[in-house]
C-alpha cells in the first residue's frame, strides 16, 4: 500500500541524534518553495530597497529621475546640517516620553487583570480602540481638543485658574502635545501585550505569596513585575522603534502649513520633507540610512541589556 | 563542522546575486532619464481622427463641467475617445512625477504655477508655439499675467483654463456694530489698518478681530510685496528679491497689523485658520480668493458679507493663479491631445465652465456667469483685478524656498525675530537653492 511504504523508511530513520536537521537535508528544495512567497515578498519589498536606498544616498537626483555618483557628499552635508540634530533631539524626546507609557500600562493591565473585575472586557476595548483607530482620525480630534483658544483643554484648565498654552503653535509644547496622543494612542496596545503576558504568570505564585502575608503592592513588585519581564521588553522594544518612526502623528496633529513644523520635526518628518516637499532624494536616502542605523544600534543595545533586568526562566 | 561553512557559502553567493541585480538595474534606470526635446508642433487633427487620449485633472466636483465639455468636443470630432482621470490633490503630483520619470503622463492634464517650471524646464510638456502661429490659440484673451506664470524664457507652454485672484472680504454687521465705515474701492494700506485696530478695540470683549494675516503668501504677504513695490522672485526666477527695501516693506505691512492687535497672533492662527474665523462672524476683514466664495456662502454670516479691492500700498496690486491645460511631450496622440487643448481653450468651453459654476473662466467675457452666482456681493472685484494682477511667484523649484518661508516669516510677523533680519536669512536661502 502506498501510505504504508511512505511511513515505514521514515520510522526507520527517526532514532537520531538531530532529526531536525536531518529533515531538513532530506527534504531539499521543498521547504525553500514553501516559504518562498513570503521570502520573496520580504526580498523584494523590505531587504532590495534597502541595498537600493544604500546606493541611493551616494547620488544625487534629477527632479524626473536619473541620478549621478556624488560619493560622501550627502553625508557630509547631513551632518553639518542643523536640522538633523533638532529632529533627532525631537525624536528623542518624545521617545523618551512615550516610554514613561510602558510602567502605566504595566500598572492599568495588571488593574484589569484582576480577579474577579466586572467588565473586564469592556474596559480592554475602551483602552485598545485608540490603537485601531486611523491616527489622522485621531489627530483630528485631539487637534480641536488642543485648539488654544476654544479647545477643551484649555478651557478645563481655565476651571483650575491655569491659563493654558497655545498646545499645538507653540515651540516646544507642540513636541508634548504630539507626545502625550503618542502616549495615550500606544497603551492600548502595550496594555494588550502586557495582559497576555499576565496571563502566564502561575496562579499558585500569587497564592504562595499571599500565604507569606505579601500585600497586594508587594505582589506586584515581587511576583508580577519580574515574571513580566520578557513581555515588558518586547513592548520596550516595539515601542521604541515606532517612536522612532513618528510621522503621521506629527503631520496630522500640527498640520502642514503651521510655522512650528520646521522647529517640531521629527527624523521621519525631516526625511518626507528632504525626499518628497523639495525634491532632494539622495540626501533623503541618506536621511534615511542615518535613521536605519539609530534603530539599529538602539536595539541591539536594548538587546544587549535585557540579560541585566529581563527574567527569561 | 562543513554544515555552518557551506550555508554562509549560499548566502554569500545569494548576495553577491543580489547585489549584481541591483548594479544591473541601476544601470538600467540611469539610461531611461533622457527624453526628445518637444518641438512645439502643430497640426489641425482631421476631423476624423480616431483615437483614445486621456485628461488628467485633481478635481471632482469639476467633473461634470468637464463631461459637458467634452461631449461638446466630441461633436467637432467624434471619434477620439476622452477618458477623464480625476487624481485627488494630495496625490496628483507625486504620481505625475513618476508619470513624468517614466514618460507614461496624460495626453493632456492639468498644471499650476509652482510645478510648472519643474516640467517645462524639463521638457516633459509641449509648447503651445505651434497653437498659437496658426491661429487656434490666441494668448491675448486670457489674462496676460496667467500667459507669464506659464512662460519660459518667452516660449508659452500652457492654456489658461481658469483663474483666481485675492480680495478684501468683509462682514458688513461687525463694521456696523464698531462704528466704522466700509472698505471702498480705493481704500490705502492706512485706511485698512485704522479700521482692523479700531474693529479690534471696540469688540475685543467679544473677541472679534479687526483683520488676519500673514499665514501665507498667496493670500497675504505676496499681495503687500508688490504693493509695495518689491518681489518675490525675478522675473526671470534665478535671484530672490526678499533682500529687497520694498519687500520687506510688504512684510513688515503683517508685523504691524498683529502688533497692533488688529489681527489674533500667528499662534491663534494656526490655532484656527483665518477663514474659520471669518465664517463664524469673528473677524471683520479677510484677505483671501475668490475661492472663498462658497465658504462665505456656507456660512451663517453670508447675508452681511461682501467683498472689496485689496487695500492699496504704492500701488495697487493681487496675486493671481490659475490651472493651465498641458500636452504631454511623449504622448502618443499628441495630434488629438492638442485637439482637445484647443477645443477647452476656446470662448465656448470656456463659456460653458463658468455657467456650470466650476470656476472663474480665463478666457474674457466669460465670468459673468461667476460674478452672478452671489448677487449680494460685489464679485466683479476679482474679475477687475486681473487688470492690476502679478503672476505668481514661481521658479523651477518653488517647493523649495516656499519651505524656507514657512520656517523663517511667522517668526518676522510674530515679532521675535525683525522683518528685516528674516527677510535677509530667507534671501540667503533662497538664493542657495536657486543656484542649484
Amino acid at each position: 500500500m502506498t501510505t504504508g511504504s511512505t511511513i515505514r523508511p521514515a520510522r526507520a530513520k527517526a532514532p537520531r541524534l538531530n532529526p531536525g536537521r536531518a529533515a531538513a537535508r532530506r527534504d531539499g528544495f521543498w521547504p525553500w518553495l514553501f516559504v518562498l512567497p513570503l521570502l520573496g515578498g520580504i526580498g523584494l519589498f523590505y531587504l532590495w530597497p534597502i541595498i537600493q536606498t544604500f546606493y541611493f544616498s551616494f547620488t544625487e537626483w534629477g527632479v524626473f529621475g536619473g541620478n549621478t555618483f556624488t560619493g560622501l557628499d550627502n553625508y557630509v552635508r547631513l551632518f553639518a546640517d542643523s536640522q538633523l540634530y533638532s529632529a533627532l533631539g525631537n525624536t528623542l524626546l518624545y521617545t523618551a516620553i512615550v516610554l514613561t507609557g510602558i510602567p502605566i500600562a504595566v500598572y492599568l493591565a495588571s488593574l484589569l487583570n484582576t480577579p474577579g473585575l466586572r467588565f473586564a472586557s469592556f474596559y480592554r476595548v475602551l483602552f485598545f480602540l485608540p490603537y485601531v483607530a486611523m491616527p489622522t482620525a485621531v489627530a483630528m480630534v485631539w487637534r480641536i481638543i488642543f485648539n488654544g483658544d476654544f479647545g477643551i483643554l484649555n478651557y478645563v484648565l481655565s476651571l483650575v485658574g491655569i491659563d493654558g498654552p497655545y498646545w499645538t503653535s507653540t515651540p516646544g509644547f507642540a513636541m508634548l502635545a504630539v507626545a502625550i496622543v503618542g502616549l495615550w494612542s500606544s497603551l492600548g496596545f502595550s496594555m494588550i501585550i502586557l495582559a497576555a503576558g499576565l496571563k502566564n504568570i502561575p496562579p499558585e505564585l500569587y497564592e504562595a505569596a499571599e500565604l507569606d502575608g505579601a500585600t497586594p503592592w508587594r505582589r506586584f513588585t515581587s511576583v508580577t513585575v519580574p515574571l513580566l519581564t520578557p513581555s515588558i521588553f518586547f513592548v520596550l522594544i516595539i515601542t521604541t522603534i515606532s517612536s522612532f518612526q513618528l510621522f503621521d502623528l506629527l503631520y496630522a496633529l500640527l498640520g502642514s502649513s503651521n510655522p512650528v513644523l520646521p522647529k517640531s520635526m521629527s527624523l521621519v518628518y525631516f526625511f518626507y520633507s528632504q525626499g518628497f516637499v523639495s525634491n532632494d532624494k539622495g540626501y533623503a536616502a541618506a536621511i534615511a540610512m542615518v535613521i536605519f542605523l539609530i534603530i539599529g544600534v538602539v536595539t541591539v543595545l536594548q538587546f544587549r541589556f535585557q540579560k541585566r533586568w529581563v527574567n527569561n526562566d | 563542522m562543513k554544515k555552518p561553512s557551506t550555508r554562509t557559502a549560499a548566502t554569500r553567493t545569494a548576495l553577491g546575486l543580489v547585489s549584481a541585480l541591483g548594479v544591473a538595474a541601476l544601470v538600467a534606470g540611469c539610461s531611461s532619464g533622457s527624453t526628445a526635446a518637444p518641438s512645439g508642433d502643430y497640426e489641425a487633427a482631421a476631423k476624423d481622427l480616431a483615437a483614445e487620449i486621456t485628461y488628467g485633472v485633481w478635481d471632482q466636483t469639476q467633473v461634470d463641467a468637464i463631461d459637458a465639455n467634452i461631449a461638446e468636443f466630441n461633436k467637432e470630432y467624434p471619434n477620439i475617445d476622452v477618458n477623464v482621470n480625476v487624481t485627488p490633490w494630495d496625490s496628483y503630483w507625486p504620481k505625475l512625477q513618476t508619470q513624468a520619470s517614466s514618460d507614461t503622463l496624460p495626453d493632456l492634464f492639468w498644471m499650476n504655477g509652482p510645478n510648472f517650471q519643474t516640467y517645462g524646464g524639463a521638457g516633459k510638456i509641449e509648447p503651445i508655439t505651434g497653437e498659437v502661429d496658426a491661429d487656434a490659440i490666441d494668448p491675448a484673451n486670457y489674462p496676460e499675467a496667467l500667459n507669464d506664470l506659464y512662460t519660459i524664457d518667452g516660449v508659452q507652454y500652457g492654456v489658461p483654463k481658469d483663474y483666481d485672484t485675492i480680495g478684501l472680504w468683509y462682514n458688513t454687521e461687525i463694521f456696523e456694530r464698531a462704528g466704522v465705515d466700509v472698505p471702498t474701492d480705493d481704500w490705502t494700506w492706512e485706511d485698512f489698518d485704522s479700521a482692523a485696530s479700531a474693529i479690534s478695540a471696540s469688540l475685543a470683549s467679544e473677541g472679534i478681530y479687526g483683520a488676519a494675516g500673514g499665514m501665507d503668501g498667496q493670500t497675504s504677504y505676496y499681495n503687500t510685496i508688490f504693493q509695495a513695490g518689491g518681489e518675490v522672485i525675478s522675473d526671470d526666477g534665478t535671484e530672490s528679491g526678499y533682500d529687497s527695501e520694498a519687500t520687506e516693506a510688504g512684510l513688515q505691512f503683517w508685523t504691524d497689523l498683529i502688533e497692533s492687535g488688529g489681527s489674533p497672533s500667528i499662534q491663534q492662527l494656526s490655532d484656527t485658520p483665518a477663514i474659520q474665523w471669518f465664517t463664524s462672524g469673528k473677524l471683520g476683514m479677510l484677505w483671501s480668493g475668490s475661492w472663498s466664495r462658497t465658504a462665505v456662502a456656507e456660512s451663517e454670516f453670508a447675508d452681511v458679507i461682501d467683498v472689496a479691492p485689496l487695500p492699496q500700498g504704492e500701488e495697487q496690486a493681487t496675486v493671481i493663479h490659475g490651472v493651465s491645460n498641458v500636452v504631454a511631450a511623449s504622448g502618443k496622440n499628441k495630434e488629438a491631445a492638442q485637439a482637445l487643448q484647443v477645443f477647452l481653450a476656446s470662448e465656448a468651453a470656456q463659456q460653458q465652465q463658468g455657467d456650470m459654476g466650476a470656476v472663474i473662466p480665463a478666457y474674457a467675457g466669460t465670468q459673468q456667469a461667476f460674478v452672478d452666482s452671489a448677487p449680494n456681493v460685489n464679485l466683479q472685484v476679482f474679475v477687475d483685478a486681473t487688470e492690476y494682477a502679478r503672476p505668481y511667484p514661481v521658479s523651477a523649484n518653488t517647493a523649495e524656498w516656499n519651505a524656507f518661508e514657512t520656517e523663517l516669516l511667522p517668526d518676522a510677523f510674530a515679532g521675535d525675530v525683525s522683518v528685516g533680519e528674516a527677510a535677509k536669512s530667507l534671501a540667503e536661502k533662497m538664493n542657495t537653492v536657486l543656484a542649484k
